[in-house]
């Protein structure tokens, strides 16, 4: 498995291409890539904190457990944080297994988790403000399905 | 002594990002009662604790977890990620 908390901009395919190659017992990858929507036309960044050292510490332990319960080939999980331009790649989660269902199952599981529980926060800085993303009573709710 | 870590609108709310606390509360909500006590920064924080969740060296806690042997506590709001 491979977990970065970066600030740096990175290329979804270039870490797809990579993701799951040489070896002979994966049947399917799955990828996702989280990019700043602007739903106003008004915004002109979002600003992403974390807690450092918890922030890995809360994805590897997702990762596993993804892992162990889809009997996984691989995952990868990259999350930015920083100031980042809108339509930049904000995260990617992909996932290898021997067939899709897993890759795809495991690969929401993921999601829900990095939505709720990977201790990011998101501000929206808009040319009228700034103002904090709050937390959504369906992104909770989603966690109940695992 | 504890170091207090705060993110998001609570840090900006108290006007620290992290802080080391002469304390002897036995549990979160204590240390909260304690801190709001102290500063009205605090009670501008903690005001709704129902938004506010924690961390105690490094993993989700409960806020009426004890505090014993805790180093690290972390409060923030609920977390968006992904």
């Amino acid at each position: 498995m491979r977990i970065s908390v970066q600030e740096a901009v990175f290329d979804p395919g270039a870490e797809l291409s990579g993701f799951g190659a040489g070896r002979s017992d994966v049947g399917g990858l799955v990828s996702f890539t989280g990019l700043v929507r602007d739903d106003t036309g008004t915004l002109e960044a979002l600003e992403i904190e974390h807690y450092p050292g918890m922030t890995e510490r809360a994805i590897t332990a997702m990762v596993e457990e993804a892992i162990s319960r889809w009997e996984l080939a691989d995952a990868l999980v990259i999350h930015r944080y920083g100031r980042l331009a809108v339509g930049a790649p904000i995260m990617m989660v992909a996932t290898a297994a021997r067939h899709r269902v897993a890759a795809f199952d495991a690969a929401e599981f993921l999601m829900d988790y990095l939505k709720s529980r990977a201790p990011f926060w998101k501000k929206e800085v808009t040319r009228a403000g700034e103002s904090w993303v709050a937390a959504k009573d369906a992104d909770e709710e989603a966690l109940k399905r695992w | 002594m504890v170091e207090v870590l705060y993110f998001a609108w609570l840090r900006e709310r108290v006007g620290v990002a992290r802080e080391s606390v002469e304390t002897s509360a036995v549990s979160v909500a204590d240390l909260v009662e304690e801190l709001k006590a102290r500063d009205p920064r605090y009670a501008a924080a903690f005001g709704d604790t129902s938004v506010v969740r924690v961390a105690l060296d490094q993993d989700l806690a409960d806020i009426s977890a004890p505090l014993a042997g805790v180093k690290e506590i972390a409060f923030f709001p609920p977390m968006t990620g992904g």
